[in-house]
């Protein structure tokens, strides 16, 4: 397994293993040897499993795509950090020179009652989808849009705008977080879509619906304890959540006239 | 029996067949529109246009996607930016000059009535992104922002700092979850489609395996679009992500609907190089840092000295010397030959001497450090991660890898197969780029076929079609479900003793080896020859532990590299056929003394649409859509 420069580690797992979201699942050991430090985490997990293969037993269940940082897939808690000990970084981005020789590390699913179990370290995140659903766009059909550039938007704005729309949606705020609250997710597209022009049409039934969708999920509420901040691989920011906040009291205050 | 295709474009001034097709067509009463279901695979920046589009018209969609949501498709990891014929910059563009670079950037290879269309269209594209909040980068006075992607000597890339498709697709997204909301969509993720289905040899449904739970569902409708993206993974290592496949297109093909020019693949020229044999895939670092880093190697063979140390004297700035008004922003294709020139003389860099440089000390000492953060800032540190190397002090190193294929299924001007109501958009058809894909452009392809192409084509194949009452108790969709149900439990039978990744890696080394950034007629052979041999191992050998019935990655990819197997054997016979040089497609035996591509237009003005004689064989008949160039004169290619 050498790599171009790298050192090789020998390493303990204890990976959670569930054969379903009805199962009530385990940890099991593996021992992960001759791991290069420059090899990515999840490549660490490939190697693994072709290792498992090879002896005939299952290989362990996650979920990854992009292996960029980019898609959201990769979902995993490593040593009880949603993806793992960088900051500002995915598990997909995560790479084996973070490791000692010697070292135990456990790996666990992104644990929340909104996102059950589907196998192993795999989630079901689609409660996220639904939030959006609930209001998480700007209402525009195709084809009835005005030149780009006739109504400008200052770079400040546009930067803040996009700071937030940088979410990735994969769910470590809410595994971070000790109530399991979806406050960063839901606030980051609130406060994208409240930043810009754009977005004022529909602002205040926008605050309200997605609050509501939010609050109907199984996810808990914001204490604002800051785990979801330190974890968010994109550092997304806590404001978010003060813009949310207010947007709601705006739109509560509406509709109650 | 070969047979000539008919492309059916319109006729006419090439600035005026659009808008006359687009009266000529027949339309569908809003009415009408809700009665009519379409199945959309695929949720990249293609399907998602396409779902939210047409379910805003009135269609009934069903959108399907392998990952478990529809925001995480491939389109997500887009970088560098999308184009359009804006002029914002006053800098001499326009929808003439968007459609010549096309034109010619695909080394005459593509067709121009589409690649006309798609630079008419690029406005709205960015009009609409904008309607829909995409916060692309801006100047300090409220306009947006633009920079320069290869083969272009205009600005014309809108971008979202290094994650514009991220920003693009969450556009798209958004539309699709507000027409879920309005039931005018149902979505279906973590879904994989097996096998199209036929009835009265129209495209009807789709059969699909759902991947939580192993299940296999069948779905009708009256028309199919395909939107899975392209094939790069066939090599293993490329910058595709994971789960990127052909499998939907391959089935599709076993189906009847031809593969066109599967041997154009663009190989990006600024890739982070490959560290060690348990490499999984490869970053791109996009196009869009050649705006600002130079590439390098160093003027001796074998030059050990950290590259901080080579006086500029002593470095060899290769792309400014040969292409003196382009420069860094050549083409990807001439890029990535020419680097891997340079590696093949002895004059590679870093640990395996597999490696060029990209170097921004002269922008970082020009506009400062923290302009070059502005721009690229993510993708440095995307850098950084990966290598443990820090690019605002130590040069990029950098080396081409597998990135998009040009190549895809065959369809006519309104992006219908060879099997009537199957349409292809976005990467997964062959259409718009010919040879090679010049940067920004695959997203503005993705979006132009589904915000503002197929709305009306579409339309135009219901309004014509006499569909029969059809739903997934017909025969047709028994026969495929049992057929997808015995070909998975067969992978799981063989309990061979070698890993599905063992398969796929022997197969991505052929390809790289033999059908890569450089072929010839030896090679090509030895891959028809190798190929056949690794897919009757695979069938005898491959180890899928687990169980059908419940989520099995191993299964899934299992069925997937059987389709590459396939489809390898394909690329290679058709590069072989291609005695030329265009583009993507380099045959050593085709060149000029300066090592350009030389075509051959004589014998090769044509797209190659291979069609599969039988779904039981392996076994394709060639057929041929002659290219005509009306308004770009067929020339070689310079960029010197
Ligand atoms: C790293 C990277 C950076 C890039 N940067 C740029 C850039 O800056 N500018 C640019 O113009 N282009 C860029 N490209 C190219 C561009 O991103 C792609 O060509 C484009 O996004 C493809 O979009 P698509 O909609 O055709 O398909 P994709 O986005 O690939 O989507 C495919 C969809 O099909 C689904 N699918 C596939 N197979 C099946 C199946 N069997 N069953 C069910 N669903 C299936 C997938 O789940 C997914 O939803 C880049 C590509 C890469 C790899
Ligand atoms: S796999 Fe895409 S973010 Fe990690």
């Amino acid at each position: 397994m050498a790599g171009a420069g790298g050192k090789n580690l020998n390493l303990k797992l204890k990976v959670w293993k569930q054969k379903g979201p009805n199962d009530s699942g385990h940890f099991l050991n593996y021992d992960a040897n001759g791991i290069s430090t420059d090899m990515s985490f999840l490549e660490m997990l490939d190697v693994m499993n072709e290792d498992l293969i090879s002896n005939g037993q299952e290989p362990i269940e996650f979920d990854h795509d992009c292996r960029e940082g980019i898609c959201g897939t990769c979902s995993l808690v490593i040593n009880g950090e949603p993806h793992g000990p960088d900051k500002g970084t995915t598990t997909c981005q995560l790479h084996m020179r973070r490791f000692k020789d010697g070292d135990t590390i456990a790996i666990e699913p992104f644990r929340a009652k909104a996102f059950p179990v589907i196998r192993d370290l795999i989630v079901d995140r689609s409660a996220f989808d639904r939030i959006i659903e609930a209001g998480g766009y700007i209402s525009t059909n195709t084809g009835n849009a005005v030149d780009a550039n006739a109504m400008p938007i200052g770079k400040a704005e546009a930067d803040e705008a996009f700071n937030s729309a940088a979410c990735i949606g994969c769910g470590a705020c809410v595994a971070a977080c000790k109530n399991a609250s979806a406050s960063l997710f839901t606030s980051a597209k609130l406060s994208h879509l409240a930043a810009i022009p754009q977005g004022q049409a529909e602002r205040i039934s926008r605050a309200n619906s997605m609050v509501a969708q939010m609050d109907s999920e199984a996810f808990g509420a914001c204490t604002n304890t800051g785990a979801c901040e330190a974890a968010c691989p994109k550092e997304i920011s806590i404001e978010n959540i003060a813009v949310m906040n207010r947007e709601f009291a705006i739109s509560s205050l509406k509709s109650r006239k | 029996m070969s047979k000539e295709l008919s492309s059916n474009e319109p006729t006419g001034p090439i600035e005026e067949r659009w808008q006359s097709h687009k009266f000529n067509m027949k339309l569908v009463n809003p009415a009408n529109k809700t009665k009519h279901s379409v199945i959309i695979v695929g949720t990249g920046l293609a399907g998602a246009s396409a779902a939210s589009t047409l379910a805003e018209l009135g269609y009934n969609v069903k959108s399907f996607c392998i990952q478990d949501s529809p925001r995480r498709a491939h389109s997500i990891a887009a970088q560098g930016g999308i184009n359009a014929a804006k002029n914002y910059p006053n800098d001499g563009d326009s929808v003439f000059r968007l459609f010549y670079d096309t034109v010619k950037g695909g080394d005459f290879r593509s067709r121009e009535s589409n690649v006309y269309r798609l630079a008419q269209v690029s406005n709205n594209i960015i009009d609409q992104c904008v309607a829909q909040g995409v916060p692309f980068a801006r100047e300090y006075g409220g306009t947006l922002s633009n920079r320069s992607f290869g083969g272009a000597q205009v600005s014309r890339t809108f971008y979202a700092k290094g994650q514009t498709g991220q920003q693009l697709l969450l556009g798209a997204y958004a539309g699709m979850m507000k027409q879920s909301a309005n039931k005018k969509i149902e979505i279906f993720a973590r879904r994989e489609m097996l096998d199209l289905v036929l009835v009265d040899g129209v495209a009807r449904g789709i059969t699909v395996r759902n991947l939580t739970t192993g299940e296999i569902e069948s779905h009708s409708a009256d028309a199919v679009l395909l939107c899975t993206g392209g094939y790069g993974n066939v090599f293993y290592l490329s910058t595709n992500a994971m789960n990127s496949n052909v499998t939907a297109s391959w089935r599709c093909h076993k189906k009847g609907a031809y593969f066109a020019n599967p041997c154009y693949t663009q190989i990006h020229p600024t890739c982070v190089p490959v560290s060690g044999d348990y490499q999984s895939k490869l970053t791109l670092m996009s196009e869009s840092l050649r705006n600002d880093g130079r590439v390098w190697v160093p003027k001796e063979k074998g030059d050990k000295r950290h590259p901080n140390e080579i006086p500029e004297n002593e470095r060899d700035y290769y792309l400014e010397r040969i292409y003196p008004s382009f420069g860094n922003l050549v083409p990807r294709d001439v890029a990535s030959r020419q680097a891997k020139f340079r590696v093949d003389e002895g004059r590679g860099v870093g640990p395996t001497g597999v490696a060029v440089y990209l170097d921004f000390k002269s922008a970082i000492e020009k506009k400062g450090e923290a302009a070059i953060k502005d721009k690229y800032g993510n993708l440095f540190q995307m850098y950084e991660k990966i290598t443990g190397e820090n690019p605002y002090k130590v040069p990029m190193r950098i080396f081409p890898a597998v990135h998009y294929t040009m190549g895809g299924l065959w369809v006519d001007y309104n992006l219908q197969s060879s099997i009537p109501g199957l349409h292809v958009l976005g990467e997964a058809n062959f259409s718009d780029h010919g040879s090679n894909r010049l940067g920004a452009s695959a997203l503005m392809q993705g979006l132009a076929d589904g915000y503002f192409v197929i709305p009306y084509t579409l339309g135009n194949f219901i309004a014509n079609t006499e569909l029969a009452d059809v739903d997934t108790n017909h025969e047709a969709f028994k026969k495929s479900k049992e057929k997808c149900e015995k070909s998975l439990q067969k992978l799981l039978d063989i309990k061979g003793t070698k890993s599905v990744d063992y398969f796929h890696k022997k197969l991505g080394h052929i390809m790289w080896e033999y059908v890569g950034m450089s072929r010839n007629a030896t090679g090509l052979k030895k891959a028809i020859e190798e190929i056949p041999k690794l897919r009757e191992e695979f069938w005898k050998d491959v180890r899928v532990l687990g169980e059908n019935n419940f989520k099995n990655t191993e299964l899934e990819k299992a069925g997937r590299v059987a389709d590459f197997l396939e489809l390898g054997e394909l690329m290679a016979r058709d590069a072989l056929n291609r005695e030329e040089s265009c583009g993507g497609h380099f045959r050593e035996e085709h060149q000029t003394p300066e090592n350009e591509a030389k075509r051959n237009d004589e014998d090769f003005c044509h797209v190659s649409a291979w069609e599969l004689k039988s779904e039981e064989k392996l076994d394709w008949v060639e057929n041929k859509e002659p290219l005509k160039f009306e308004y770009v004169k067929l020339a070689n290619r310079s960029y010197k």
